[in-house]
């Protein structure tokens, strides 16, 4: 646990991405194979199941610190975060343990999943007692399964290329998939061609950047194709062997998700692998984002929901046909490939092409972009017509082309203060626009404020305050702020009637009025020229 | 009797007819040190340890009419003995005692237990009623060994030279930028400071303490010359454009509150160090559980916690509402000044 707790505070410590990547190749040097298994998989977050709930954790702590539980919970009010609340609290330890490493303390946890929770709690207590406080507060993190580090897959892939004497990308490749140090070995993730063999792999997902300046600075369109950009959710749909898989961007699997999309196994031959979008779509329109969210969000796909919100896979790249990877190839190869074989698919099969958006120069695909909305897009994607298909963020190539978003100007009505040491701050605010002399209250946002901005506001609502319920203000509605958002659709969740996608504050009208902000009537004529 | 009541200006003592730290302007104010929530404007006579009248003066104006007595030495304000006992929180802090007719009260002001280069160690001094700060007074606040501390800022420090990269060391102008830069290996490169924080030194060096060498920024000091060096500014510093100034900096804070990692991406600063001039958790415990006194009153901080913790060991410990801001951000007013 040492080492992988120098690890972190070097992580933890130095902006200096050079000494970042210097700390993870010593550090892959040094550890033993199975630590490092580990510390790939958390990075990754690949985490341990918990095996001890927070509520029992919070006791112990409260015991082992030697303070009664309302002091601890109102040290974790501050702190904000469970594992380091503990990790404070708690003593130095009595002697400290070295023998353990992160894989023995990961097993040490996995075992109290069977066991009584009164030998659980003299575990936990012992372990407490070994470690360091930094040692604890990683401990405390595997325990409660909320760990995250700032470190990128694309760092630490670089960092074991450089220990393994290996292609970076290959790495990338291998990394991937379904594995756990539970069903694997360093050796077989690594030194074996079997992990080449494991079909459920996917490629790292090559991703694209925002475009902030004229697309014309990137040189002549000819070089350029240029796609829709649709509000899905980025997939690699695989069919390799007997089997099919479909990944989602954050490297999960969600084949089970998606049950319809097996059938695409008859028409698609083994040895296939498709960059592309999962849509919900229906009547040959896309539904709203919202509806996915809804299919993503069951643990089981009912028929019913299969019916309600279909699916189909949008596809726009392809990375291996006929079992050979064609990453190298140039885009506008891979899509002279890709095109025949999706419009060759009969109709009824849920998959189509994302086709490509022709234009004569930079002013028309312009004036196309601007309809993106209507056409139910977020925009455009631009891509190298010569790119390979890059690893991660390899910046130049493709480039996302969003339209701007909508706005509206609303009124400030509530303000929710912030947790830990924010809890004096009102940090999520609610709006409001108006419906004759009424409020109504359409959406919450946040962020986007200057610090000066955030002070100022924050000083108004405290001054302002017509009532309170629990952590949230009742603000007298006076301020005005521009609300920007992505999207807007009908929703029966919501008193309004309406969901906005990505709300966030944009400026605050400090020019405006109360009654100079927009209308009910004005988001619904919104809501149906956009909706 | 009680020596002490609370009013909305601060601590009033009816039989000296004299505050100590208050918030509102009177006549007499007994001042624990000179921190801005704790040391105000306008009264008509200050009364402090000695050390604190220069200090007192740089941060009110010359013009103030101020008194300073030594550390233990007993003096009378209408027949309520007064005395100055070392805090060690910043230079000239003190702890004042109060006694009358038999009756001993101490208020601490702030303090800490670790030794400070320049404020000296921590006395505890017994007595019937003991009105503590409590700025820190959570089991989450346990302090690291300063020296451990010390030699993580020094390693940081190197780090950032290596890589041809300027420190910016945020610290409170009075008392944590002294102790930094009276701590720090001084070997490793040159040691520049904020206006603000330069001010406090000069007047230091006046009363004849050494300091360790320091350059003043100022607007002619060469962007060239701070590759490798540190820098200690105020937060307030940290900031406003005056940290723009800086090629490629590297910026940190000390202070108790860097505890916590949620507080160490508030202050988006690169790094925090966890270094404080207020006691900690333990050292709280520590003092009251020496001087057990009779009756507690708590301030700064974490009071109602604090408090109450206290009552659930048995004390009779109270709450007094003050405007004393803790180890907050310097107001801006000390970064032009
Ligand atoms: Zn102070
Ligand atoms: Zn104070």
């Amino acid at each position: 646990m040492k080492r992988f707790a120098f690890l972190y505070r070097q992580m933890d410590q130095t902006t200096s991405t050079n000494r970042k990547l210097q700390a993870l190749v010593d550090y892959f040097q040094a550890a033993e194979h199975q630590d490092a298994l580990w510390t790939i998989a958390l990075f990754s977050h690949r985490r341990p199941r918990r095996t001890v709930t927070t509520t029992l954790l919070r006791l112990w702590a409260a015991e082992s610190a030697g303070i009664p539980l309302w002091l601890f919970e109102a040290s974790y009010d501050m702190v904000g975060d469970l594992a380091e609340a503990i990790a404070l609290v708690t003593p130095p330890p009595e002697r400290s343990e070295t023998l353990r490493t992160l894989k023995d303390w990961i097993r040490f946890m996995q075992e109290l999943k069977d066991v009584d929770e009164e030998a659980k709690r003299k575990a936990i207590l012992e372990a407490w007692s070994q470690l360091e406080q930094d040692e604890r507060f990683l401990f405390n993190k595997l325990l409660t399964g909320g760990f995250r580090i700032g470190v990128s897959q694309k760092m630490v892939t670089k960092a074991l290329a450089q220990v393994l004497a290996m292609d970076e990308n290959a790495v990338a490749h291998r990394l991937m998939g379904d594995w756990t140090p539970d069903n694997t070995t360093w050796d077989a993730l690594f030194q074996s061609d079997s992990a080449l063999d494991d079909h459920s792999k996917p490629y790292p997902f090559y991703l694209a950047y925002a475009l902030e300046g004229a697309p014309e600075d990137l040189g002549a369109l000819s070089e350029w194709a240029a796609e829709r950009k649709w509000d899905g959710i980025r997939g690699q749909y695989i069919h390799r062997g007997d089997t099919w898989f479909l990944w989602s961007r954050g490297e999960e699997l969600v084949t089970d998700k998606f049950p319809e999309l097996e059938t695409l196994m008859k028409i698609i031959p083994p040895g296939t692998v498709l960059d592309g979008e999962i849509m919900p779509w229906k009547e040959d329109k896309p539904l709203p984002f919202a509806d996915l969210q809804k299919r993503i969000g069951r643990k089981n796909v009912s028929k019913r929901l299969m019916i309600d919100i279909p699916v189909i896979f949008k596809a726009y790249d392809l990375l291996e046909w006929q079992g050979k990877d064609l990453r190298e190839r140039p885009y506008q190869e891979r899509r002279a490939l890709l095109d025949p074989i999706i419009e060759a698919i009969p109709p009824g099969y849920p998959i189509r092409l994302s086709p490509m958006v022709p234009a004569g120069s930079w002013e028309e695909l312009t004036t196309i972009r601007s309809r993106a909305r209507e056409e139910h897009c977020e925009g455009l994607m631009l891509k190298r017509m010569d790119s390979a298909y890059g690893t991660g963020r390899k910046k130049g190539d493709w480039w996302k082309w969003k339209i701007d978003p909508l706005t509206i100007d609303a009124v400030m009505i509530y303000a929710q203060r912030g947790h830990g040491r924010r809890a004096s701050l009102f940090t999520d605010f609610t709006f409001a626009v108006l419906d004759g002399e009424q409020l109504i209250p359409f959406t919450k946002a946040y962020s986007g404020l200057t610090d000066a901005e955030f002070d100022e506001v924050n000083a108004f609502i405290r001054r302002n305050t017509l009532d309170r319920f629990g952590p949230v203000a009742v603000v007298k509605p006076e301020l005005v702020f521009e609300i920007a958002f992505e999207g807007i659709q009908a929703s029966s969740r919501h008193k309004s009637g309406i969901a906005l996608r990505f709300p966030r504050i944009k400026r605050w009208r400090k020019d405006k009025l109360r009654k100079e902000a927009n209308t009910f009537q004005d988001l619904q004529e919104m809501l149906e020229q956009y909706g | 009797m009680a020596l002490l009541t609370f009013s909305d200006k601060g601590f009033y003592c009816p039989p000296g007819d004299f505050y100590i730290d208050p918030w509102r302007q009177v006549n007499k104010a007994v001042i624990t040190h000179a921190h801005s929530d704790h040391a105000r404007y306008g009264h008509r006579q200050y009364i402090a340890q000695q050390d604190s009248v220069p200090l007192l003066k740089l941060r009110l104006g010359s013009f103030i009419q101020a008194t300073g007595y030594p550390y233990g030495t007993t003096f009378s304000i209408r027949g309520v003995k007064v005395s100055f006992h070392p805090a060690a929180h910043v230079l000239g802090a003190a702890q004042v005692r109060l006694e009358y007719k038999g009756e001993v009260w101490v208020v601490t002001g702030d303090y800490k237990l670790a030794p400070d280069p320049l404020a000296g160690s921590f006395e505890p001094v017994p007595c019937h009623t003991f009105i503590t700060e409590c700025t820190f007074g959570l089991p989450i606040y346990q302090w690291p060994e300063p020296t451990q501390v010390f030699t993580e800022i020094n390693d940081w420090w190197r780090e950032n030279q290596e890589e041809g990269r300027t420190s910016i060391l945020s610290a409170y102008s009075l008392g944590k930028a002294q102790r930094i830069l009276c701590s720090v290996d001084a070997g490793i490169g040159p040691i520049y400071a904020h206006g603000a924080i330069e001010n406090t030194h000069d007047v230091i060096r006046q009363m004849g303490i050494a300091l360790p060498k320091t350059e003043r920024i100022t607007d002619k000091t060469n962007k060239k010359d701070l590759t490798g060096a540190l820098v200690l500014t105020p937060s307030s510093g940290m900031a406003s454009n005056w940290i723009r100034r800086f090629a490629d900096p590297v910026t940190a804070a000390a202070s108790g509150w860097m505890m916590v990692r949620g507080n160490r991406r508030r202050q988006s600063v690169d790094r925090g160090f966890v270094l404080s001039d207020h006691v900690d958790w333990n050292a709280l415990n520590t003092v009251i559980g020496e001087l057990h006194p009779e009756k507690i009153y708590v301030t700064h901080g974490f009071t109602d916690l604090f408090a109450r913790w206290l009552q659930d060991q048995g004390y009779d410990a109270d709450v007094v509402r003050t405007e004393y801001s803790g180890e907050n951000e310097e107001p801006l007013e000390e970064v032009t000044g």
